[in-house]
């Protein structure tokens, strides 16, 4: 990897732009679920389930209820598991209860090819039968390879191919900030 | 990262102290696998298993049959007696033919020690080791290894003592391997003529007497007595068993410090250990149940698929 000109990297949201679209989107959540009765969030491992704690924190700042919220690790219904090796670690699910007659909006950093959204529509799915299920993502980078599109965008992001977009939080990576790193084939 | 599994899992022998953990870690989140009302991922759907047990078993065949079903793989179960085998098959003929049928893994119980590895390196199935003569385990080992781990928070440092009949236990084997690798002192306790010689040269320290044992343990794991032993001379008889060996109340009471109760099942109630012991608030023995479906559903997961030449094709292809 030596000579090759460094990757192209710019940060698209900073701590404070960060913290705006996550407030806005905690907004558009009440919004689209009109109040927070049978609200439930849910996060995707790893960074949206952080994500989904900070959305519903400032929901429940604004509301004053509290907001059940989950966390789902999708592995075990991703459609590449025989391609992918060695085998991806498992992150911990949990989720508040049955999710049948809930407004269940799932929450997650990124949303690409859309595959992880489709495997985590068919896990929810065993969980129950909420009567409604929402997207929420902090970044929308296009590409899908699913129909399958978000009701919530904190920012989309025009990319190609080989981009990466790395989404930090304070909680694991000790800062907030989203970067685009452009790849060399773009 | 050097903790993937192979193709196969024959032992703990072999294993890294890191392949052991990436197991045991993984038998995590199964756990809550089994608590959802559906108790069943898509993660080996279409993958065909085969469950091949020369030797009876109840616990553990159903156990991996659970794992499997609680990973969407199809399984079908072979037993040796009303099968080819017992018209005089080989074991390598009978794999070939089920492989010729196009499975993917094959859990194999057998009486004689190596018939697993033996298996594995003639087939391209993922083996798995589901006991095979005296040798090893594998699975009960690492099931252990997570029951203790749960209830005790480590197994580094903490003083872990097989009780019973050590010479012809594959399940000792598979624990001894598994607890020095990940940093446990291990105990042996039972009677001379059960003692395999030389069993200090592993690193575990012998106890003549079971009293020696509770004061010197943090766990006690007590292997099952197999009561043709008896028949075949290793011991006198099952009441004096007992009353020399056999883990009462009495003598738990005089234990300096906590003590966890393990059996690999299926118990001998009054021959190794006493019932009260047995169904009391130290024992985990049902835990260990518990824990097997997940850890059985850790190794089924990590050992299939996961082809190194699609791994490298994956990478070409990025994602998330």
């Amino acid at each position: 990897m030596a000579a090759r000109s460094a990757p192209d990297r710019t940060t698209i949201l900073d701590a404070r732009a960060l913290a705006r679209a996550l407030q806005r989107m905690a907004v558009e959540v009440l919004e689209l679920a009109q109040g927070t009765e049978d609200l439930v969030l849910i996060g995707i491992q790893r960074r949206g389930v952080e994500l989904a704690e900070r959305i519903a924190k400032l929901i429940e700042k604004d509301e004053g209820v509290t907001v059940p919220r989950g966390a789902l690790d999708i592995t075990l219904y991703r459609d590449d598991l025989e391609t992918v090796g060695p085998k991806p670690v498992i992150g911990e699910t949990r989720l508040p209860g049955d999710l049948t007659g809930k407004h269940a909006v799932i929450v997650d950093d990124v949303l690409y090819t859309g595959r992880t959204v489709r495997a985590a529509l068919d896990e929810l799915a065993d969980f129950g039968r909420p009567k409604r299920i929402s997207l929420c993502v902090l970044i929308d980078r296009g590409g899908r390879e699913l129909p399958i599109q978000a009701d919530i965008v904190g920012k989309a992001v025009k990319t190609g191919l080989g981009d990466r977009i790395d989404v930090l939080v304070e909680e694991l990576d000790g800062t907030d900030q989203v970067n685009l790193i452009r790849g060399e084939q773009a | 990262m050097t903790a993937a599994l192979g193709k196969d899992l024959v032992g703990l022998e072999h294993l890294s102290p890191e392949q052991i953990r990436l197991i045991l870690d993984t038998a995590e989140p199964f756990k809550e696998v089994s608590e959802r009302p559906i108790k069943k991922v898509p993660a080996l759907r279409g993958k065909t298993i085969v469950n091949l047990f020369f030797e009876a078993s109840t616990r553990t065949r159903i156990s991996f049959e659970f794992a499997e079903k609680r990973l969407s793989a199809d399984t079908v179960n072979a037993a040796a007696s009303g099968s080819s085998v017992a018209k005089g098959e080989t074991l390598v003929d009978t794999a070939r033919n089920l492989e010729a049928m196009r499975i993917d893994m094959v859990v194999i119980r057998h009486g004689s020690s190596g018939a697993a590895q033996f298996l594995g390196e003639r087939i391209r199935s993922n083996v798995i080791n589901a006991g095979d003569g005296k040798h090893e385990h594998p699975t009960q080992g690492l099931l252990d290894l997570l029951t203790i781990r749960d209830k005790r928070g480590k197994i580094e440092g903490l003083n872990v003592c097989l009780v019973g009949d050590v010479l012809h236990s594959r399940v000792a084997r598979s624990n001894i391997w598994g607890l020095l690798k990940l940093g446990a002192r291990v105990g042996v306790c039972g009677p001379h003529s059960l003692m395999p010689r030389g069993i200090e040269d592993l690193g575990v320290t012998v106890f003549r007497r079971i009293e020696e044992a509770i004061e010197w343990a943090d766990v006690l794991n007590v292997l099952r007595l197999q009561l043709e032993r008896m028949e075949t001379g290793f011991i006198p008889s099952l009441r004096e068993y007992f009353r020399v060996f056999g883990v009462t109340l009495e003598r738990l009471e005089r234990a300096p410090r906590e003590l966890t109760i393990m059996h690999p099942g299926p118990m001998n109630r009054g021959v190794e250990i006493d019932s009260r012991v047995a169904d009391g608030p130290h024992s985990v023995i049902l835990d260990q149940v518990t824990n097997g479906v997940a850890v059985r559903m850790a190794v089924l997961y990590l050992l299939a698929g996961g082809k190194p030449e699609l791994a490298d094709a994956a990478k070409r292809g990025g994602g998330e």
